[in-house]
This record gives C-alpha cells, structure tokens and sequence, in this order.
C-alpha cells in the first residue's frame, strides 16, 4: 500500500511534472520565475493549496457529483457537469479561508506568501489538479498524495526555472530574445530534461 | 466604425495575447501537437472571451468591485461548461485528446486578463469585439505552432498526409522534437524573437 503511494508522488513529482509535462500553471511559472525567493515563496504555496483542495474536490466529486452518489437519497441523477463550476468555487472559497486563517494564526508564512496566495485562485495547477483527480478516478488517499506530489512538482519545476533565470543575467543574450524569449526556450530545454523520466515504469 | 476595426485588429499581432500579453500559455503549448486539436480548442476559447467579456460588460455598473471576480469566474466556468458539454456532444474523439484543457479554460488568463482590463470598463459591442479579437489573436498562434507541429513532425496536416513518412514508404524523415511538447516552448520563443526582432516596441521588457 505505502509502495503504491510512493510511486504516486515520485509520478507526480517526476514523471507527469505539472509545469514540464503538461505545461499547467505556465503564467506564473514565467512570470514570478525571475527572483529565486518569490519562487520559493510560491512554490510553498501551491504546494499547500493543492494538498488541500483535490482531497476536498475528491469527496465532493464522489458523494455528491458522481453518477448515482445521491442514491442515498433517492435521486437518480447525474451532477458531473456541475463539476468544473463547483471545483474553481470551492479553489476560491478555501484561498479565501486559507488567507484568513494563516493571517490570524501564522502571520510570518501569511507575509511570506504575500500576493501569491489570492493570485493561486486562477492559477491552472490547481484547477487542474482537481480535473486529474476525477479523470483518473483516485480514491481519497490516492488524492492526497496526487495533491501534495503534483504540487511539489510544480514548485521544484518553478525554483529551478527562477535559479537559472538569476544565473542567466549574466549572459549575453541577443536583444530580440531577452526576457520572455529566452525563458521560454530555457523552459524546453528543462522540459526536455525532465522527458528522461518519461520512462521509467512505476 | 474604424475604432472598432481596431478594437477587433490590435490584438492579432500588436497586442496579442500570447506572445505580447504572455497571457494563456499552457493551453498554447499542451493541444498544439496535432491541428485538429488547436482549431477546436481556439473555436472554444474565442466563444467564451467573447461571451465572458460581453456578459461581464454588461452587467459592469451593477456589479461592485469586492466580488466582481467571483462574478467573472461564474460567468466564465458557466460558458466553459457549454462549451465543454457541445465539444463532448460533436466532437467527442477530440474532447478526449484535449482531456482537462477545455475545463481549464476556466483559469485561462487571456479571459480573466480581458474581462478585468476591458469588459468592466468599455460597452459591450467593444467588449464583444475586444474578446473576439483576442481569441482570434490566440487563435492565431495555436493555429500557427499546430501547424508546424503536426507538418514536420508527423507530415500531416489534419490527418491528411503532406509529406510522405519515410515510415510509409516516401521521402520525408518526420522531426521527432517536434511531437515532444517541449518543442511548442521553443517555436513560441522563436515566434517572441521574430517579433521583436521586426517590432522592437512589443518587447517592453
């Protein structure tokens, strides 16, 4: 069992990277990429919001949406189209929760995240997240470690991205290149190594 | 009439969304591979930011400002299930391949981007328009990068065969990079570099 979970993350982590192999969350990844410390500070973010909220998708997906999970209530009906309305809600509902929470009992992580917290709501890793978790139907537990797995992913595909970027300052980039040019062709390089991973079998 | 030609051109190439906003990027390099992909994800996304932008125009001065994006994202995630649910109903191969990126549209930032900058300070005729053209300015870099995908790396377009694989028997040696998705991330940097490199001021870093 505790096998199974573990080749879960390591996929999540390595093998499907939200960023590198399926290029969610790219806004942010380009945009806050270009100081490490911010990376980091959003890395931690995501990672958080998503432990939270595809667990909670997950129950709500399976004892509410699902086709047949109101039987118990006598109704046969089928909510999934509901699905992508009640997701992004529910993403936006527990920021907003999670920002008030954090400000009251830990105001240092609440100052460190800053701005990312409330931007994290249209952030696509999350979203998508919760979109994986029904198309591959994972149970309760499998969705917990998808959701920290994935969004560790994304924060180690981000913090690295933000280092090279630091790095890169000093090279001579030719002008039409500079800025978005360049990061987007060191984004494929990265991705391109991170395909290595690709095959290996868990 | 010409104000709203501009409102309509600009983002084509000027303003436009992907390779001068940087605005909704992880649809333009995850359906990219093959055409048929990128023509019926553009088709959905220059239905909703016209829809989104327009039906958020509308509504601008009833609106107040503290839950205006909360009013934006129901608008948006309503007309993103319509378009999911009709992508499902016509064209259900593709709703496949395109697994979670049509629910995505959701947190595309082009909609979101468009409805805050335009729809809640323009009238909606402006409105519709500046969500038209910025799908279609969208569109045009899906289409673009879709087409040199699947062209070179498969020597298709729209499953017909253009040039013949050296796998069936013809000439050409298809360019594995670029079915790998990592290729879309270089051609959207190269299209960045080309633009600049002609028109200096959409670079305004």
């Amino acid at each position: 069992m505790l096998e199974h979970y573990l080749s879960l993350f390591i996929k999540a982590v390595f093998i499907e990277n939200m960023a590198l192999a399926f290029f969610l969350g790219m806004c942010t990844f380009l945009a806050v990429s270009k100081r490490l410390e911010t990376a980091v500070g959003l890395g931690i973010a995501v990672v958080v919001v998503q432990a939270i909220t595809v667990p909670i998708n997950n129950l709500i997906y399976r004892y509410l949406l699902a086709e047949g999970a109101l039987n118990w209530l006598g109704l046969d009906i089928d909510l999934t189209f509901l699905g992508l309305i009640t997701y992004i809600g529910v993403i936006a509902a527990l920021v907003q929760i999670l920002e008030m929470f954090l400000d009251k009992f830990v105001p240092k992580l609440y100052h460190a995240l800053g701005i990312f917290l409330p931007l994290i709501t249209v952030n696509c890793v999350i979203l998508a997240g919760s979109l994986f978790m029904v198309e591959r139907s994972y149970t309760f537990g499998e969705s917990i470690v998808f959701g920290i797995g994935s969004g560790a992913g994304w924060a180690l595909a981000i913090i690295a991205l933000a280092g090279i970027r630091e790095r890169l300052k000093y090279s001579n980039v030719p002008p039409g290149l500079r800025g978005l040019g360049i990061t987007f062709i060191t984004a494929g390089l990265m991705a391109m190594a991170f395909m290595l991973f690709s095959g290996i079998q868990l | 009439m010409n104000k709203s030609l501009r409102i309509l051109s600009a983002p084509l190439i000027k303003e436009n969304p992907i390779i001068v906003q940087v605005l909704g990027i992880c649809s333009a390099l995850a359906v990219t591979s093959k055409l048929e992909t990128a023509i019926v994800m553009s088709l959905a996304v220059i239905f909703v930011t016209a829809f989104a932008n327009t039906a958020v125009s509308l509504i601008r001065r009833q609106v107040p400002g503290s839950i205006r994006i909360i009013v934006e994202m129901t608008i948006i995630a309503s007309l993103v299930i319509i378009a999911d649910q009709l992508i499902k109903a016509f064209a259900f191969s593709v709703s496949k391949q395109l697994s979670v990126y049509v629910g995505l549209i959701i947190t595309n930032c082009i909609i979101l981007g468009r409805t805050e900058a335009f729809g809640l300070k323009n009238a909606p005729l402006a409105s519709f328009l500046d969500g038209l053209g910025n799908g279609l300015g969208y569109s045009l870099i899906l289409l673009t990068v879709a087409s040199v995908r699947e062209l070179f790396g498969a020597g298709k377009l729209l499953g017909f065969t253009i040039l013949r694989a050296n796998t069936e028997g013809g000439w050409y040696v298809p360019n594995g990079l670029l079915v790998l998705p990592a290729s879309a991330f270089f051609l959207i940097g190269l299209i960045i570099w080309a633009l600049r490199t002609v028109k200096p001021e959409t670079g305004k870093e």
